[in-house]
């Protein structure tokens, strides 16, 4: 978080998307996190996705709790609103905005700290609510900020940069988000942008609760031999179930990859997203299958990674109040107040 | 026989109903006082329940007044014991001369009653066995029965009940048959058996008028419809509860749009009360007018966000229907507890908007304003029910709202004005009032954005640990917060009628005991000026009714005097001249408990009093 923002200029010569915006468009301040850290990796992918997405910076809320991951939202989309809420905390406000006004795009972004201990509860109603957003935790297994205390994401086993080891079990995030419902699951790795960056536009596409965990290695904290989320260990033990592009429904869709080894998911916003199947037995239609697979690898020390859940016919919270279409906060007296005529009704009936 | 000349009173009398809860008992004690209303008396009914579900005791009480007093009186004139669990200390509260009304299906011993007092049997238990063979029809018509035996006793018009029963049970004749039977079957019985009428009567008046019959809760969840309530979050708490249930039912009915039944609302049970006041702030930073209804436990809860919403400057209301504390205290019992707690709530220098409503129809309109005030100073509005008033039925006058009243939104910077290049600076404060403009998620696509935060941040929203920076931004703070007090209901004063050097302050639900009080300070011969607070931060009239006594009485329904503490805090007046007058037992404060501990420090102040002056 900072109070420096990047100059103005750019070269003249930047590529444009659909809505003429160009990359600059979707950067924020520059960042004050520490030279490597992989959640600078995350704001570049989020920033990447936006602009293949062509989204009206302005149209996207960002919200996210406290913590080096919570101070993301800052380095990402300038010009749109961001709320830097208390530690824990993001998805409750998170889920108000959302009710407030269904028309903007919602980006929660939290780390382990703020969704695993403090926020455990508040991640886990968000996404049983199937709040739409896309819920980014930013996942590194160490408290940065006040340098280098294991988080509960943090696997039984593995030492700090102390040389202490942790003797708790971590909290997979992946497999309790698939457990309470989320309609959209995944996991990837900050050093992975070719995966991570259409991962977060499909997310963003998706209507319902859109869960991203990406591996986040701490430079300064946690990434040293003994950690299970420095950048070595994720590249070594990194176990990606698909690759996938996100096609926006504004062309005709033309997929060239081999058949049998692209699976086309149709989203509400008539996205399209292209699985190639890295796993060919993998199917992310499967959530029981999911959290199995999951289970599975994860007792071999391996991190699956890719698209692991997906159910394209969601339903938002909004769907399940039965909201009406129009933003409520934009409601007023003459449509919110029943008025003097309904009040001396309810006066003799209270006689 | 007693040796007592039993009470002989007119639409002027106590009866209490001792129950066991879960036992269907609450709709017929609620019938009895609706009946006494139909005739023209006002009452001023009074639930006092355990925090359980079946079986321990309950008591429902109801003041009949034709003075139309609505603080609890104390004392019994009439006891209905229905619980043999409670029987000892149900007898012992009847005042000498009174009625003790019991189910004479079994022979008690004589050891049981006293013998100052009319006891008054009625075989229930067996009326009932003889004509019902369903269990829980024995129970609930039980209590039908003792209503109709009551309306003989008392001299009630049977009419006016089966009247009322009629509309309860509208469109389901078979209950309506059964019940009205049942009425008659208590009263025959009665009439047969027993003399009939007591010394206790109600005889028809016009004394109720317009006046509605409501309670606190309910009005001001309808206050939340009409101010333009539109996301509700909360997490179920005794006595709040039924504040949200009360604003889903009335939005169900207020709230869809016709053509598509789609709701122009949003409801959200939390998980808990700290996901619930989250909810609030985000809808409410998102320019949606959101609130959360909570006690005391829940505010405790809150804190770090109300903290949030004072220093972000983010529009939130809560109502906080208070109960006995601290921590889990009396969850049933009432108090006005949580005066400190939320004027201050958080860490850090803050200060809070709190609004006092003295009955449901200020808790509608109040309710309705707070909407405003949390948008016009984007900051936390507290409206401080208790369970007294919330969760009982009072009689009000009639809920009223003007069709031409528009929502004060506050200072929002739309596009239109971003774009005629407005200085935007998200604390900047333009009018010199302290309240900045801010603007909505989504507004302008190059202009007017911002990042909330609560840490610290420079006028135009820039992070910055500045000293300067930060104290500028807290001076403004201060600002605004007396930007608030011409903002926020003023006090009402009511002088003696001769002036007087002592005066008392009290609030909220205190109000219809104290107005009862100073009747009987009066006839005590002590003349008192009132002060009727009914907001934080106090008006400038405050400090000018201190200044006008050289003693002033802070009334409230607390230990430690908060709403007194408040007032020397923030007034800098010397704490002597404050006498802290408090009832804190859970029970709701008397005017004879007033009259007396206001009545007996004026008689130690060696105050002549205007009666022994005259004569």
């Amino acid at each position: 978080m900072t109070y420096i923002a990047k100059p103005k200029f750019h070269h003249p010569g930047l590529k444009k998307n659909e809505l003429g915006y160009t990359h600059r468009d979707y950067e924020g301040k520059i960042s004050t996190l520490c030279a490597g850290c992989g959640h600078d990796s995350i704001t570049a992918s989020i920033i990447e996705a936006c602009y293949e997405l062509s989204i009206e910076p302005h149209r996207v809320a960002k919200i996210s709790g406290i913590g080096c991951s919570s101070k993301t939202p800052d380095y990402f989309l300038g010009n749109s609103h961001g709320f830097n809420s208390v530690h824990g905390r993001m998805p409750s406000v998170l889920t108000g905005a959302n009710l407030a006004n269904r028309d903007l795009i919602y980006l929660g972004v939290s780390g382990d700290g703020d969704s695993a201990s403090i926020g455990f509860g508040q991640f886990a109603h968000s996404i049983r609510r199937g709040v739409n957003m896309t819920y980014i935790v930013e996942n590194n297994g160490v408290y940065g900020l006040t340098k280098g205390q294991f988080s509960a994401t943090a696997d039984r086993g593995s030492k700090s940069k102390k040389g202490v080891t942790n003797t708790d079990n971590a909290i997979d995030l992946v497999a309790i988000a698939l457990q309470l419902g989320a309609t959209f699951v995944a996991r990837s790795f900050s050093g992975d942008k070719s995966q991570l960056v259409p991962l977060i536009a499909a997310a963003i596409g998706h209507k319902g609760a859109s869960f991203i965990d990406v591996i986040s290695p701490c430079i300064a904290f946690n990434n040293h031999a003994g950690s299970t989320k420095s950048f070595d260990y994720v590249r070594e033990h990194n176990d990606a179930v698909n690759r996938l592009d996100v096609l926006v429904g504004r062309d005709p869709i033309a997929v060239d990859y081999a058949p049998g080894t692209v699976q086309v998911v149709e989203q509400h916003d008539g996205s399209k997203i292209a699985l190639r199947k890295i796993d060919a037995d993998y199917d992310p239609h499967d959530r029981l299958g999911a959290m199995t697979f999951l289970q599975k690898h994860a007792a071999k020390g391996q991190i699956v990674t890719g698209l692991l859940y997906v159910d394209p016919d969601a339903e938002d919270l909004h769907a399940h109040l039965n909201t009406v279409e129009t933003p409520l906060n934009t409601l007023e007296a003459d449509t919110l107040c029943p008025g003097s005529a309904a009040l001396d009704k309810l006066n003799a009936s209270l006689r | 026989m007693s040796d007592k000349k039993p009470i002989s009173s007119v639409n002027d009398f106590v009866v209490r109903f001792a129950n066991v809860n879960g036992s269907g008992s609450a709709s017929a004690n609620e019938m009895f006082a609706r009946a006494i209303l139909r005739h023209g008396v006002p009452v001023s009914p009074r639930n006092i329940f355990p925090s359980n579900i079946q079986g321990l005791p309950t008591w429902y009480e109801v003041r009949v007044t034709e003075a139309g007093h609505l603080g609890a009186r104390g004392g019994v004139d009439m006891m209905v014991a229905m619980n043999p669990q409670t029987w000892d200390k149900d007898v012992a509260g009847i005042e000498p001369g009174g009625y003790l009304f019991y189910d004479s299906t079994k022979p008690m011993p004589s050891t049981k009653f006293r013998d100052d007092i009319t006891v008054i049997g009625v075989p229930l238990t067996a009326i009932t066995n003889s004509t019902y063979t369903d269990p829980r029809q024995r129970q609930l018509f039980k209590n039908i029965i003792y209503l109709g035996s009551l309306s003989a006793l008392l001299d009630m018009d049977p009419k006016l009940i089966e009247q009322l029963i009629g509309e309860q049970y509208k469109g389901k004749e078979k209950l309506l048959s059964s019940n009205v039977h049942a009425l008659h079957l208590g009263r025959d019985w009665a009439l047969q058996n027993l003399k009939c009428p007591i010394g206790l009567r109600v005889k028809k008046s016009d004394k109720v008028g317009d006046r509605i019959f409501i309670e606190g809760n309910s009005a001001a969840a309808l206050g939340a419809v009409y101010g333009g309530a539109t996301v509700c979050a909360w997490y179920p708490i005794t006595p709040s509860s039924s504040v949200a249930e009360a604003f889903t039912a009335h939005c169900r009915k207020y709230r869809h749009d016709p053509e598509t039944g789609k709701a122009k609302y949003a409801i959200v049970q939390g998980e808990d009360e700290l996901a619930s006041i989250g909810i609030v702030i985000g809808a409410s930073w998102n320019g949606a007018r959101a609130f959360t209804a909570t006690s005391g436990p829940g505010i405790s809860l809150m804190t770090e966000f109300i903290g949030l919403s004072y220093f972000a400057e983010i529009p939130a209301v809560i109502m906080n229907i208070q109960r006995a504390g601290p921590s889990t205290g009396m969850p049933t019992r009432t108090q006005q507890c949580d005066i400190i707690a939320c004027a201050y709530a958080s860490h850090g220098d803050t200060k809070h908007v709190l609004l006092f409503p003295e009955d449901p129809a200020e808790g509608f309109e109040f309710a309705a304003a707070a909407f405003d005030l949390a948008e016009r100073l984007q900051t936390t509005i507290f409206l401080m029910l208790d369970l007294d008033i919330g969760m009982n039925h009072r009689l009000c006058r009639p809920l009223k709202w003007d069709d031409a009243r528009q929502y004060d939104r506050g200072k929002i910077m739309t596009a239109e004005m971003l774009d005629e290049g407005r200085d935007f600076g998200r604390y900047l404060d333009v009018d010199g009032d302290g309240i900045p403009y801010r603007t909505y998620p989504g507004t302008h696509p190059t202009k007017g954005s911002y990042f909330t935060r609560g840490t610290s941040r420079d006028r135009y929203a820039r992070y910055s640990e500045e000293g300067s920076v930060y104290a500028d931004n807290m001076q403004r703070l201060v600002r605004k917060f007396e930007t608030a007090q011409d903002l926020v209901p003023r006090p009402l004063q009511a002088n003696a009628a001769k002036p007087s050097k002592y005066g008392v302050i009290y609030f909220g639900s205190t109000s219809p005991a104290m107005d009862e009080a100073i009747g009987l300070l009066e006839a005590r011969g002590h003349q008192l000026d009132r002060l009727r607070i009914r907001a934080f931060p106090f008006h400038s009239s405050v400090a000018s009714f201190l200044a006008e006594h050289d003693f002033v009485y802070v009334v409230e329904q607390n230990r430690d005097s908060q709403l007194r503490q408040l007032i020397v805090n923030e007034n800098g007046i010397d704490p002597v001249r404050l006498v802290p007058i408090v009832h804190y037992d859970g029970s709701p404060i008397t005017a004879r408990y007033i009259a007396k501990a206001i009545g007996d420090h004026q008689d130690h102040l060696k105050v002549t009093p205007l009666r022994k002056a005259v004569s």
